[in-house]
C-alpha cells in the first residue's frame, strides 16, 4: 500500500516565463519540484525538461548537465552551507560542474554582488552571517550556475518584508534576462504580482493550471481549496459601491480601478 | 518524504505486545543467559522449542524473523566454521595442517549455530514488538538500582529518548542536505575512495550544525517550559505490569526448570 506522492500530473510550461507553484502544505509542491532535476524520478510517465527526457528508467549517471540547467533552491537553503568562506561555498557548484577555479571565482563574486551582498562578507565564514545573509549566500550558490530554469521553494520564508521584496526582484530580473523561474510559494501577493502562469496542487494532483487572473477569479473555488486571495482583490471586494472591470490582483491594478471608479462617478 | 521507523517495531496486538516492556526486556535478557544452561541435545531442543513458541506468540510472519537473522548469517556461519575446524577432541574424521574435523568440533559447531540463532531470534521478538521509546523506558527501570551509586539514570534515559526521537528528524535533514548538494552538482556515488570521502564534508558539516542548532533550540524549549532536571518527574507513558508478564514469567520458570532437569551435570 504505497501512497502516491504525485498522481497524474500533466502540464507544459513556457520558456522564459515566471511560474508560481501553489497549494497548501503537503500538496506535493516540493515533491514535484524535486522531479525537475531528477532528484526524484517518476514511477510512471515522463518529464521533458532542459533537453532531458526523464523516465523511471533514467539512471543516476550523467545528470550533471541537467542539474546545471535546472537549479533548485530548497526551503531554508542556508542549511546547505558548509565551506570555510562564503566565496568557497558559492564556488562549490560551478566547480562541480567543471568550471576552473578562476572562472568559478569570478562568477561567484558576480553573483554574490547580484544577490546584494557586500564585498566584505565574501571572505567571512558563512556561519558568522545573519540569517538573511546566509539565505542570500545559499541562493547565490545556486544562481551562480546560471541555470536555464531556476526553481525556488519559498525563498522568502522567514525573511523580513524588505528582504523578501529585494529577493523577489532578483528573481524577476533573472527571468527578464531570459530564464525560466518556477516559484513555490504561499504568498498570493507574489503570485499575483510576478507570475505569468500558475500551477495549483492539491493532494498530489494538479487541480488548476492557468493565468493568475483566472486562478483568482472564483472566490468560492479558492475558499474550497484553502487558498487565499491576493490582498488587493480582498481590498477591492470590501469596497462597497465600486465596480471593477477585472479583479485587481496587484496594488497598481487596484489603484487604477479605484481611479476609474472615482473619475467615472464624477 | 521517506519516513523510516527506527528500530524494527511492527505494530500488532498479540500476546507478546500486551506484555510490559520491562517484562519483555528482563525476560529477553534472562532467556539469553539461560541459553548457556543448555549443554546437550535435549536441552538445546527444549530451548529451541520455547524460542519458537515465543515467536509464534508474536503472531508475526516468519519473514520478519528471517530478516532479523539474515544480516548476521555470515557471522553465524563463520563462528560455527571456526568451531568446526579448530575444535579438537573425540573422534577425528579429517585432518590437514592446522585444520581438523572431529566429533567434538561438529557438535560444538551445531551448538554455537543454534545458540547464536536463538539469541538473535529472541532479541528480534523483543525489538519487533516493543517501540524504541518503550525499550528506553524499560532500560531506565532496569538501571534504577544504579541510582544508589549515584548514576544519573533519569538523565541517561532522557538522553536515550531524545536521541531516539531525533533519529527520523536527522534522517530527513540528511536527505534534504544531500538533495541540495546534488542540485549543486555534488556526486556521492562516483569516483574513488578519496573523492567519495571528500564528498561527505558537504553533508556532514551542515548536518552537525543543524544538530547543534536543534539541540540548543530543544534545550531552550525545555527550559522555558520549566524543566529542572528529572528529579520527581511523573511519567507520560506509565508502565503497567499485567497478567501477561506473569504468564511469561511462568513460561520462563518452566523453561529453566526443564533445562535444569535435562542438562548433563
Amino acid at each position: 500500500m504505497e501512497k502516491k506522492g504525485l498522481d497524474n500530473v500533466s502540464f507544459e510550461l513556457l520558456d522564459n516565463s515566471f511560474i508560481a507553484l501553489i497549494g497548501h502544505t503537503g500538496s506535493g509542491k516540493s515533491t514535484l519540484m524535486q522531479h525537475f532535476n531528477a532528484l526524484l524520478k517518476p514511477s510512471s510517465g515522463t518529464i521533458d525538461i532542459a533537453g532531458y527526457h526523464i523516465t523511471s528508467q533514467t539512471g543516476n549517471k550523467n545528470l550533471k548537465k541537467l542539474r546545471k540547467e535546472v537549479g533548485l533552491v530548497f526551503q531554508f537553503p542556508e542549511s546547505q552551507l558548509f565551506e570555510n568562506t562564503v566565496l568557497d561555498d558559492v564556488k562549490f557548484g560551478p566547480k562541480n560542474f567543471g568550471m576552473s577555479d578562476k572562472e568559478a571565482e569570478a562568477k561567484a563574486k558576480k553573483w554574490l554582488e547580484q544577490v546584494g551582498l557586500s564585498t566584505d562578507v565574501i571572505s567571512k565564514s558563512p556561519f558568522e552571517l545573519s540569517g538573511g545573509q546566509m539565505r542570500r549566500v545559499a541562493i547565490a550558490g545556486v544562481m551562480v550556475n546560471e541555470p536555464q530554469i531556476l526553481c525556488l521553494d519559498e525563498p522568502g520564508a522567514g525573511l523580513d518584508p524588505r528582504a523578501r521584496e529585494e529577493m523577489m526582484q532578483i528573481f524577476v530580473n533573472y527571468q527578464k534576462a531570459g530564464h525560466t523561474v518556477i516559484l513555490v510559494t504561499h504568498n498570493m501577493d507574489d503570485v499575483a504580482k510576478y507570475a505569468d502562469d500558475v500551477l495549483v496542487m492539491e493532494h498530489g494532483k494538479l487541480i488548476k493550471h492557468d493565468k493568475p487572473q483566472k486562478v483568482f477569479e472564483n472566490e468560492e473555488w479558492l475558499k474550497k481549496h484553502y487558498l487565499d486571495e491576493p490582498t488587493s482583490s480582498l481590498f477591492a471586494s470590501s469596497l462597497k459601491g465600486f465596480r471593477f472591470k477585472e479583479n485587481p490582483l496587484t496594488i497598481k491594478e487596484l489603484v487604477d480601478g479605484i481611479k476609474e471608479n472615482v473619475q467615472g462617478g464624477v | 518524504m521517506s519516513k523510516i521507523i527506527i528500530g524494527r517495531y511492527i505494530p500488532g496486538d498479540s500476546l507478546v505486545y500486551k506484555m510490559d516492556p520491562r517484562g519483555k526486556l528482563l525476560i529477553t535478557i534472562l532467556f539469553i543467559l539461560t541459553i548457556f544452561l543448555a549443554n546437550n541435545p535435549i536441552t538445546y531442543a527444549i530451548i529451541t522449542l520455547f524460542c519458537f513458541l515465543a515467536i509464534i506468540a508474536t503472531g508475526l510472519k516468519a519473514r520478519v524473523f528471517w530478516n532479523g537473522v539474515k544480516p548476521l548469517i555470515g557471522l553465524i556461519f563463520f563462528t560455527s566454521l571456526l568451531q568446526l575446524f579448530f575444535m579438537t577432541g573425540g573422534k577425528v574424521f579429517w585432518h590437514w595442517w592446522i585444520f581438523s574435523i572431529s566429533s567434538y568440533g561438529i557438535v560444538n559447531a551445531i551448538y554455537i549455530f543454534v545458540r547464536f540463532t536463538l539469541i538473535i531470534l529472541i532479541s528480534t521478538v523483543m525489538t519487533v514488538t516493543t517501540m524504541p521509546l518503550e525499550i528506553a523506558d524499560a532500560m531506565e527501570w532496569l538501571l534504577k538500582p544504579l541510582k544508589v551509586v549515584k548514576v544519573p539514570v533519569d538523565k541517561i534515559a532522557l538522553v536515550i529518548s531524545i536521541a531516539l526521537r531525533f533519529v527520523p528528524t536527522l534522517f530527513d535533514e540528511t536527505l534534504k542536505i544531500m538533495n541540495a548538494q546534488r542540485s549543486r552538482g555534488a556526486d556521492f556515488n562516483d569516483g574513488g575512495l578519496i573523492k567519495r570521502a571528500k564528498a561527505i564534508a558537504p553533508i556532514l558539516i551542515p548536518l552537525f550544525i543543524h544538530s547543534l542548532e536543534t539541540a540548543i533550540d530543544l534545550s531552550t524549549a525545555m527550559e522555558s517550559r520549566g524543566y529542572r532536571g528529572s528529579e520527581g518527574r511523573t511519567k507520560y507513558r506509565v508502565l503497567n505490569w499485567s497478567k501477561y508478564d506473569l504468564i511469561s514469567l511462568a513460561y520462563f520458570v518452566l523453561l529453566v526448570g526443564l533445562l535444569l532437569i535435562f542438562r548433563t551435570h
